[in-house]
């Protein structure tokens, strides 16, 4: 069978072995968990709780404030302590529900519901009240994806277990453990679509996922695993669709434009809960890992604890590492601080012993265009890179720079250590902002 | 303070190759051609070897320290010009023209234009040609095994006067007479095939390079039209190997962009083509490469590579 892949992308360490075969183990937080109001792209969710409230395990604290938005609950039971903004992440402020654990776990009663008693609507509404949202980082809400503008235009949903970032093994941990739920969870996305053709779509490094998730489609008419080559980044949403059907789109496409829906595995997961068990998104798995951590390792954790805690349930850290990254290596977030709640796209920590990039030094480029072999756009990193020093908007444009998906691939693989993504990065930021001024 | 970690933005690793470790790659890829031209020519070749290399370091260190720049000598790029160079010249060449041509290379070619990455011309052709010129007689005057006589390529020249035989197998394993370091075909080969296997050039030029120039010496050779044994020569004779797998790939003065690469690969066929059958020379590479060189942006220009996705959906959604 020939492996599926893309033109381009490149091969950093994929440091997987660190905490692969590490099972997932549940984690209960403890102390304040912070509830970011917007954890999702598009608008910030509205409160729905006051200061000294007692809320469930469950309970809606904020809804959905549009239509692309969604609903946010409370993973623990407690009380409403404020809402203040936090820092999160990302490195930005955003005002968030603090709700002081109780320690109790009282949930709310959920109400499951088996796929044949629920009309198309029933189930959009279920993914939709539970807050489901994209888990790989983007965070689009779900319902919305799950909602084309012409239905019966979809052939395949793919599920993306790729996982391309490095040191991640939160989704293959989830492959090995929950398969048949991830089978579920395809069933319910494929029932709102006519002819829609599940695919699901690993990396060959992975062989041990690839074996069970084969078998557990075995009898499943609509449903298939495709291998992909290992390759940074496959798992990209141009590149995966492009590497399982062959069809591509361009930054000004969705998915959908293509035929397709592509969703992250914790996703899919997740539209399970929703919709069958009636469980809102209140808990994800993190891997917790690099060579900066004691006990690497995958967890079962309650959105909303602290990333603190998670580095301290996996044993703490080795010596004074250097770096902290929410993510992988390739597209992650480096954070200044530990004090950030988990949130529904927080797929990792990364804690590394050294700094790297602090320490490369700089020089000329010398034009190997390795940047180019790499970049999945088929782009000339090191020309945008050029065009984005001189702020020369229109070169930028002619060559295409806004079709930049900021994998990082041009940066990683350039031997003069030139930081190509950021440079390109912050021209799109620039171009974009102006666009919206106009 | 201290309690802040690093912040930096993506990606947050990278790779381990660096300009020296390409730099180093094209050195081992070099060694096999210039080992053998050590064997060939003798003591001479390892001289000229060992002052180009040093004399081109020298003078980008020196340029360096005196404009108060950063001196990067440590990248390798300097010694891959000045072991070119070295491989460029005749065994025989006066070590203080040699110097010369490596001066001109690095201080003229390089560093005046802006250093590594800046120069419009390969360096070391550049330094080749300089000294063609300047030095027509030492460039071209030929000694093998104690005698003078002509290059095969001088022999097989269309209207030539040099006489004397060529033999196939000669000129592929080298022992010709010719510059020190263009001789050995299979040398020369052997690492090619290490720098295409660690990725460090791609074949798109030299393929794209030596089949244009073979197709038309096939075709249209004066005298040897669809001569395979004359077409085999003319490939393994002169600078033709040497130049399209470690010249015409030199990275800043060659395109950036895939298909540009091909373009670029099928002008220098021509060229040398042009030269070797019409030109006033026996030899065509080096001027072949020097004068593409300058036609890269222009190449650039119209060869801009189509981005992922940017045609018409595959499949339109429907109405």
């Amino acid at each position: 069978m020939g492996k599926c892949t893309f033109k381009g992308g490149v091969h950093p360490y994929d440091g997987k072995e660190l905490s692969k075969d590490v099972p997932i183990k549940e984690l209960f937080p403890e102390g304040d968990m912070v509830y970011p109001l917007s954890q999702h792209i598009g608008a910030p969710a509205v409160p729905v709780v006051a200061k000294g409230d007692r809320v469930l395990a469950g309970q809606l604290i904020a809804e959905a404030g549009g239509f692309i938005s969604a609903n946010i609950h409370s993973s623990v039971s407690g009380t409403v302590k404020a809402i203040e903004p936090r820092t999160l992440a990302t490195g930005g402020k955003c005002n968030s529900i603090i709700i002081e654990n109780d320690g109790q776990y009282e949930e709310v009663e959920y109400v499951p519901k088996k796929l044949e008693e629920l009309s198309r609507d029933e189930i959009r509404e279920r993914v939709k009240a539970a807050g489901v949202v994209g888990m790989g980082g983007a965070g689009f809400p779900t319902n919305v994806k799950l909602t084309p503008k012409n239905p019966e235009s979809i052939d395949y949903i793919i599920v993306n277990g790729a996982e391309c970032e490095p040191y991640l093994t939160s989704d293959y941990r989830r492959m090995l453990e929950e398969s048949d739920k991830i089978v579920q969870g395809l069933k319910v996305a494929l029932s709102l679509f006519d002819h829609a053709h599940g695919i699901i779509g690993i990396e060959d490094n992975k062989p041990e996922a690839i074996a069970v998730m084969q078998k557990a489609v075995e009898n499943e008419s609509n449903m298939e695993v495709k291998v992909l080559k290992t390759k940074y980044p496959q798992g990209g949403e141009r590149s995966l669709i492009y590497a399982t059907t062959g069809r591509s789109i361009n930054s000004s496409m969705l998915p959908a434009d293509a035929g397709c829906i592509v969703h992250n595995i914790d996703t899919i997961f997740s539209i399970y809960m929703a919709v069958i068990e009636g469980k809102p998104l209140t808990k994800r798995i993190v891997t917790v890992t690099g060579d900066g951590v004691k006990n690497p390792g995958n967890f079962y954790v309650w959105l909303g604890m602290s990333y603190r805690q998670l580095l301290e349930a996996a044993g703490g850290v080795v010596g004074e590492p250097e770096k902290y990254i929410s993510g992988g290596p390739m597209m992650g977030f480096a954070m200044y601080s530990l004090d950030v709640p988990v949130v529904k796209g927080s797929s990792s920590l990364l804690v590394m012993k050294e700094d790297i990039v602090s320490k490369v030094e700089t020089s000329a480029c010398i034009r190997c265009g390795r940047c180019g072999e790499g970049c999945p756009s088929h782009l000339l990193p090191a020309k945008l890179a050029g065009f984005a020093a001189r702020n020369n908007e229109a070169g930028f444009l002619k060559f295409d720079g806004m079709e930049c998906v900021e994998c990082g691939s041009c940066s990683f693989v350039c031997p003069a250590k030139r930081p190509l993504t950021q440079q390109i990065k912050s021209m799109r930021r620039t171009i974009m902002a102006n666009r919206r001024k106009k | 303070m201290s309690d802040l970690f690093n912040v930096s933005t993506n990606p947050h690793v990278r790779s381990k190759d660096t300009t020296q470790t390409i730099m180093r790659d094209v050195l081992i890829a070099l060694a096999p051609a210039s080992i053998f031209g050590i064997y060939n020519f003798g003591i001479d070749a390892l001289i000229r070897i060992v002052v180009g290399i040093a004399a081109c370091m020298a003078f980008e260190a020196l340029y360096q320290y005196l404009m108060h720049q950063k001196v990067t000598v440590m990248d390798l790029s300097a010694a891959v010009t000045g072991l070119l160079i070295a491989l460029n010249v005749p065994p025989t060449l006066n070590v203080g023209f040699e110097i010369v041509g490596c001066a001109f290379a690095i201080i003229i070619v390089k560093q005046l234009f802006g250093g590594i990455g800046q120069n419009f011309m390969n360096p070391a052709l550049a330094a080749r040609c300089f000294l063609l010129i300047a030095f027509t007689g030492p460039m071209t005057k030929f000694v093998y095994d104690g005698v003078s006589g002509a290059t095969p390529l001088a022999i097989l020249k269309p209207g030539g006067e040099a006489e004397g035989t060529v033999k196939l197998i000669d000129m592929f394993i080298g022992t010709t007479s010719g510059v020190i370091g263009e001789t050995s075909v299979v040398c020369l080969l052997i690492g090619a095939i290490y720098l295409l296997a660690r990725k460090v050039i791609s074949f798109r030029i030299p393929v794209s390079y030596i089949a244009t120039f073979a197709v038309l010496i096939f075709l249209f050779a004066p005298g040897h039209a669809f001569d395979v044994t004359y077409t085999a020569q003319q490939i393994c004779g002169g600078g033709l190997i040497l130049g399209a797998f470690f010249m015409a790939t030199d990275y800043v003065t060659s395109p950036i962009t895939p298909n540009g690469k091909i373009v670029f690969g099928v002008i220098l066929g021509l060229l040398t083509f042009i030269f070797r059958m019409f030109g006033g020379s026996a030899e065509g590479v080096s001027y072949a490469i020097i004068f593409s060189n300058l036609l890269v942006p222009l190449i650039e220009m119209v060869t801009v590579p189509k981005s992922f996705g940017k045609k018409k959906p595959v499949k339109e959604a429907a109405k």
